[in-house]
Formats: C-alpha cells, structure tokens, sequence
C-alpha cells in the first residue's frame, strides 16, 4: 500500500473513532447550551411576550417535523443493524429513507419561514419592529438563529450521510468496518435531540 | 558522530514522502511536521503581534500623542490582543509541544486522526488570514478591543466582521486539536504505559485539552451572535431591541478565562518536565501535580465572573466568583511548592532551560499574587480597568507562556533539529528578555494603582516616569527575543550534532534519535510493571 510511505500507518480503531465523534457531540451540546442559555435568560425576562409569539409559530409543522426527525432517526439505526448483519441493500434503503426524511424537513422548514417572512416577520423587519414588543422581537430573532442554527446542521448531517453512502458503494464500509456509518448514524441522533429541545421551547411552552 | 549524521538523515526532517519540498510540509500528517508548522507559523504572528505592541508602548512614551492618534491605538491594542491570544497563546503550547511530543512521550507512532490534525493547522492558517483582511481591507481596523463587548462590536463602522469569523475558526483548529489529544491519550498509550504512569506534559495536555473541547463552542457560539446581530439585528445583545450586553459579556469570559488555563497548563506541564530533568531527581509530588492539574481545569471552568465585577452583577455572585477565585490559587501555590521541593537536595545542571524554567515560577508568582489582588472584591473596584490589569495578565499571559515556551524550546531543541543550540547566546537572550520582560511590567502595577487606565493613549504627566521605564523594556524585552531567534536559527542550521539523549531526560522522547525517525519507534515501547513515570528500561 503506497500510504505507509507518506502517512503513519496506524491500525484501524474504531474505539477511537467512536470516542472523536462523541468529544465532537460534547462541543456540538456546548454549541447549543450557549444558545439555550441566552433563551432562558431572555424568556425569563420576558414571559409574557415570548407566550404571545410562541403562539404564532405554527404548532402543525412543528410536530410533523419532529416526527419526521425521530423517524429518520430510527431508520438510521437501523442501518447500523442492517450493515452488522452484512446486508448492504437493506443498509443502503435505510440511508436512502433517512436521506430523504431529512430533505422533507428542510422543506417544511422552507415554508414556515417564507410564511414568516410574508408576513414580515425577519430579523431586522421595520414592521416587527412598529409593532411587536422587544420580548417579542428577541423571541423571533432566537427563534430564527437557532432553528437556522439547527437546519445547517440538517444540511451537514445530509453531506454526512451521502458520503456515507458513497463509502458504502465503493465497499469502503461493511460488516468489519462501519465507524463512519456509526458515526453518522451518532450525528444524526444529536441533530434530532436539539429538535427535540428546540420544538417545545419555541412551539409547545406557552 | 557517524551514527548522529546518519540518525539526521533518517529523521522526520529528511523523510520522503508522496510531495517534495514545502509541499511535503504543508501535507504532511505527521504529528512533528505539524508542530514545527505552528511553531513557525505562530512565531510568525508573535513577531507581527510583538511589533504592535512595541508600537504601543512607544506611543505611551510620553504624555499626548507621540506617534499615532487615539484611533489607531484603539486599532492597534484591538489587533495585538486578537492576535496574541486567539493566534499564540491558545494555540503556542498544546499546538506546538504537544502536537511533536505527546506521541513520542506516550509511545505512539502518531495522534489518533493524523489527517484532523493537518486540518487543524489549515483552521489555523484560515483564521490568520481572516483576521488579517480585517486589518488590512475593509472599513478600517476593528477598534473594539480583543474582547468584541457588546453593543460596540456590532455599532463600529470598522471591519468587523472577518475579525470575529477569524476568531470562530482558530476556535474550531483548537478544539480539533484538544479533540485528537484526548482520543490519542485515551487509546494511544504504549502497553503497560498507566495513567498514573504517563508524563505531566502529556497530563497537561489532556487536562488543556478538555478545556479546548469544552469551552471554545461557548465563545463560538457568541461570536456567531455578534456577527449576526451585525448583520441582521437580532437583538440578543442589543439594549434597544430588549437584548442585554452583560450577557454578552457572561458568555464571553465562561470561554476566555478558561482559556486562560488553556495557555497556564502546558505551561506548567512543560516546566515540570525541564524542573527535574535540570535538577536530576525525580519529580517531587507526581500524583498532587496532576490532581492539582486537573482541579485548575475544573475549578478554572468557574470563576469567569472575576472579569465582570463592576460590570453588574448581584452580590452573592460576586462573592461566590471571587471565593472560587482564590480557590483556584491553592493547586497553583501546590505547583510551585512541588517545582521548588524537586529542585531541593537536586544536582542542579544549570543550563538554560533551567534558567527559563526557574524565571518561569518567579514571572507566575508575581503573576499569581497580583490576580488575588483582583480576584479580591474591594481592591478589584479600584484597580479595575487600570494598568493593573494589563501588568497582571501580561504577567500570568504572555509570562506564563513566552517563559515555559522558551524553556521548552531550548529543552527539546536537540530532539527537534538533532543539533544544540549555542549555551552561551542562549543565557544572553535570556537575560535581556527576563530584565526587559520584568521592567516592562513591573511599572504598570504602580501606574495602575495610581489609577492610570488601560487602553488610552494619553496619560497625565505625573504618569510620565514609570511609562518610560515600561517603554525601554519593551525594547530590551524585543532585543532579548531577537538574540533568542538569531541563536536558534543559527544553530538548527549549524550547531553542534546531538546525542539521543544530551540533558539525561527520562521521558520516551530521549529514547529514539535526535531527531526522531519519521516513525518515531522501531518497535512500540513496552512500559514494564515496575517502571515509573520517569524511570522507563
């Protein structure tokens, strides 16, 4: 293998591998812990105005999203199932539903902000700033940096994925060696769980 | 002699791999290319980082304007502190040190994700970059200092956004970094090597790097905030939208007082490593050195409050911050007595490092002193935005890491390039550095008493002594430095060839040829059962 002479060869570990991807969860939880700070603090201050804009956010769209999520979720598990069972088809269906869920949230989420923006709901919108109060205006800027926060990492969890499959068609990955599959399916879960977080502080708590 | 020449060409230095030249720099992923690549890049900006600040202090030499107008001090103490702190001292040791020796201290053929860990080096080169468009296009230099406070970050006109995407991304290089050491250290070890059993620079490391891994997404996190509150006006830190900027200012120091401690632990580690080394005894106290390594990196997680005493906050907190403030000086004060304690009955080899490890615990005493002078509620609101300030963390920062840095370097120099520096050029540059380093800040503790703030560019006439003192050792301090490079570079080119193990170190390190095959160990070390941290067969 041509490799050794340019790169330390070292054995293949999927113990570490595993161990990077959840240090990199922790900074991910970090991330988000910054944010879900500023929300409480802000939510705090401001209780009555955060109910009043939480019940313009549509309820609907959220729980759909949600179910997708934990539904992609599952499917991606079961991938990590399916490779240890050796059975790259049923692997590769799975990726693909999981690929696709995540697609449909992004789309739904393309919706519900247009619907917001159409109504002149942004950050930095004149008319929110002529109408709403300043509870309300920290509740939307929050609400659009955090779920925009959350939808990049949608995007980056769909780059993850498609490499992914890529690997697994070139037979990168199988039964003896799925880290990047595993460390996908651990991404994928993370993403989830902040919308698990996100979806009853924005949509649910009134 | 025969055998040292042909260990230099079979060393990383000389190894061929798939490109030539700098190519077979900038791609390498090997763990000792990578850190001589921080360490030229990060000498690089202390030299660009160092002529600001000579800048400064020359403008300080006397009262009115001497050489530049208020606003370019504002640029220039904006820019040195976003360069001295994101660019070198966060980085300078785990990046430097770390990345070349913990693998060969530990027993590894390389770190856990040699490829992450090239990719880290591009953050960092990436985030210089940035940060120097923001200083040379744009709307002018960012004025803001290198703490970004809200609400002026996102008010200036100047060019602020390249600075803070700057900031974000040696941010992200550095927990990549503390990410692949953690991992290296958890699954990496030689066989037989315990926890208990590894070296304190490779515990430092690890403490340093879960700090990286744990505070950085939180100043990340913040900048991100601030950058889109200047674009889009959300209004998280923005009073008149309903935001409030102590937070900003909260979320801010929860990661950059860490960082601090991110710089002072491989610091530490460094020093314990060169400590008994030079005074050929075993290190006194191993076990209280890395718990006392692991209390700092909690404790230190804790105390971000003790920037923000006058800023507005409630009684209680204050108190609470300011206890685990001082809290936080019983493991450094157990340092010290355990560098002292080593040295104690020790046959002292007085050789440089020695000289620059030794200065080390002096600079970080008074350093330490002066930081429970302002971790201490009532003398706080008086020294609070003074020269104080700056001499004390000048003192615990740029002390802290230019002194273990310089020990390290002279330290390992041997193992890095395979020759040894010039003993004689080497005590001349760390004399005038330490005289330079020690009038430089020294007179800024009495002008901050006397209630000189920081950051002006002017000051009252009354003031006028004791600044050019500080100014003239500035100079020396910038002499001593260029002394120090002058002998170093002279001598990886032509210095005496070195043995495997000049200075009698106990570490793995000395065990492979200086400097190291590019596979660091024929064959992986085994740690017998007997053996200690510092006494391997």
């Amino acid at each position: 293998m041509e490799s050794t002479h340019h790169a330390h060869h070292l054995p293949y570990d999927a113990e570490a591998s595993k161990i990077g991807m959840w240090l990199f969860i922790f900074t991910e939880l970090l991330l988000f812990g910054g944010m879900f700070i500023v929300y409480s603090v802000y939510r705090y201050l401001n209780p009555e105005a955060f109910h009043l804009a939480g019940e313009e956010l549509n309820t609907f769209i959220g729980a759909v999203n949600t179910v997708i999520l934990l539904v992609s979720s599952m499917t991606i598990a079961m991938s990590t199932s399916a490779i240890q069972k050796n059975d790259i088809r049923l692997t590769n269906i799975l990726l693909g539903i999981t690929l696709i869920l995540a697609v449909v949230f992004l789309f739904n989420k393309y919706f519900e902000w247009s619907a917001k923006f159409s109504h002149g709901i942004y950050p930095g919108s004149q008319e929110m700033l002529g109408t709403m109060s300043q509870g309300e205006i920290l509740f939307f800027g929050l609400y659009f940096v955090m779920t925009g926060l959350h939808a990049l990492h949608i995007l980056v969890g769909i780059a993850l994925i498609t490499w992914t499959m890529i690997e697994l068609k070139q037979k990168k990955i199988h039964h003896e060696k799925y880290d990047l599959l595993e460390n996908s399916g651990l991404y994928w879960h993370l993403v989830d769980l902040i919308w698990i977080f996100l979806f009853p502080l924005f949509y649910l708590i009134h | 002699m025969q055998e040292a020449q042909s260990a230099l060409q079979a060393s990383y230095l000389h190894h061929q791999g798939r490109y030539k030249g700098l190519l077979g720099w900038i791609f390498s992923t090997d763990h000792k290319r990578i850190g001589l690549l921080y360490l030229y890049s990060i000498t690089t900006m202390f030299v660009v980082g160092l002529l600001l600040g000579l800048a400064m202090k020359f403008e300080l030499l006397a009262p009115g304007k001497t050489i530049m107008e208020a606003r370019d001090y504002n640029a220039t103490f904006t820019v040195h502190g976003v360069i001295m702190i994101f660019m070198i001292v966060i980085p300078g040791l785990p990046a430097v040190f770390g990345n070349f020796l913990l693998p060969l201290m530990i027993g590894a053929p390389d770190v856990a994700f040699p490829k992450i860990n090239l990719l880290s080096w591009w953050f960092y080169v990436a985030g210089v970059f940035l940060v120097l468009a923001a200083l040379l296009f744009g709307s002018g230099t960012p004025d803001t200092g290198w703490t970004f406070y809200a609400p002026y970050s996102f008010k200036t006109g100047t060019n602020m956004l390249p600075a803070i995407f700057g900031a974000f991304v040696l941010g992200f290089s550095s927990i990549l970094t503390g990410l692949n050491f953690i991992v290296t250290i958890h699954r990496m070890r030689a066989p037989g090597m315990k926890w208990m059993k590894m070296p304190m620079f490779a515990w430092t490391l690890y403490g340093t790097a879960w700090i990286q891994l744990l505070a950085t997404p939180v100043v990340g996190i913040t900048l991100v905030l601030v950058a889109l509150e200047r674009i889009f006006g959300i209004g998280v830190f923005d009073p008149a939208l309903g935001g409030d900027p102590i937070l900003y200012q909260h979320l801010f120091w929860i990661y950059s007082h860490p960082a601090v401690y991110i710089m002072i632990l491989p610091a530490m580690g460094a020093v314990s490593e060169v400590i008994p080394t030079f005074s050929q005894k075993h290190i006194f106290g191993y076990k209280a050195l890395i718990i006392s390594t692991m209390a700092i990196a909690f404790v230190g997680y804790l105390v971000w409050g003790h920037h923000m005493f006058t800023a507005g906050m409630s009684g209680t907190a204050q108190y609470a911050f300011s206890l685990l403030t001082f809290l936080v000086a019983i493991p450094s004060a157990i340092k010290v007595f355990n560098w002292i304690s080593t040295m104690y009955k020790g046959s002292i080899n007085l050789k440089t490092p020695f000289y620059w490890a030794s200065s080390f615990i002096f600079i970080f005493m008074i350093g330490g002193f002066t930081g429970l002078v302002l971790g201490s509620l009532a003398t706080n609101v008086h020294l609070h935005d003074t020269a104080f300030v700056v001499a004390h963390f000048h003192y615990i920062v740029f002390g802290g890491v230019s002194f273990s840095f310089f020990a390290a370097i002279h330290y390992w120099f041997p193992k890095i390039y395979g020759r040894m520096y010039d003993e004689h050029w080497a005590k001349v540059g760390w004399i005038m550095f330490f005289i330079g380093f020690v009038s430089l800040y020294t007179p800024m503790f009495y002008l901050g008493m006397k209630g000189m703030p920081r950051r002006y560019y002017d000051y009252l006439p009354e003031y006028h002594g004791a600044n050019i003192l500080s100014t003239f050792g500035s100079w020396i301090l910038a002499m001593g430095f260029l002394v120090i490079v002058v002998n170093l570079v002279r001598s990886a080119r032509k210095g005496e060839i070195a043995v495997a193990n000049p200075w009698k170190g106990k570490t793995l390190e000395w065990t492979v040829p200086s400097p190291p095959p590019f596979e660091n160990f024929k064959e992986i070390p085994v740690v017998g059962e007997k053996d200690g941290p510092y006494n391997y067969e």
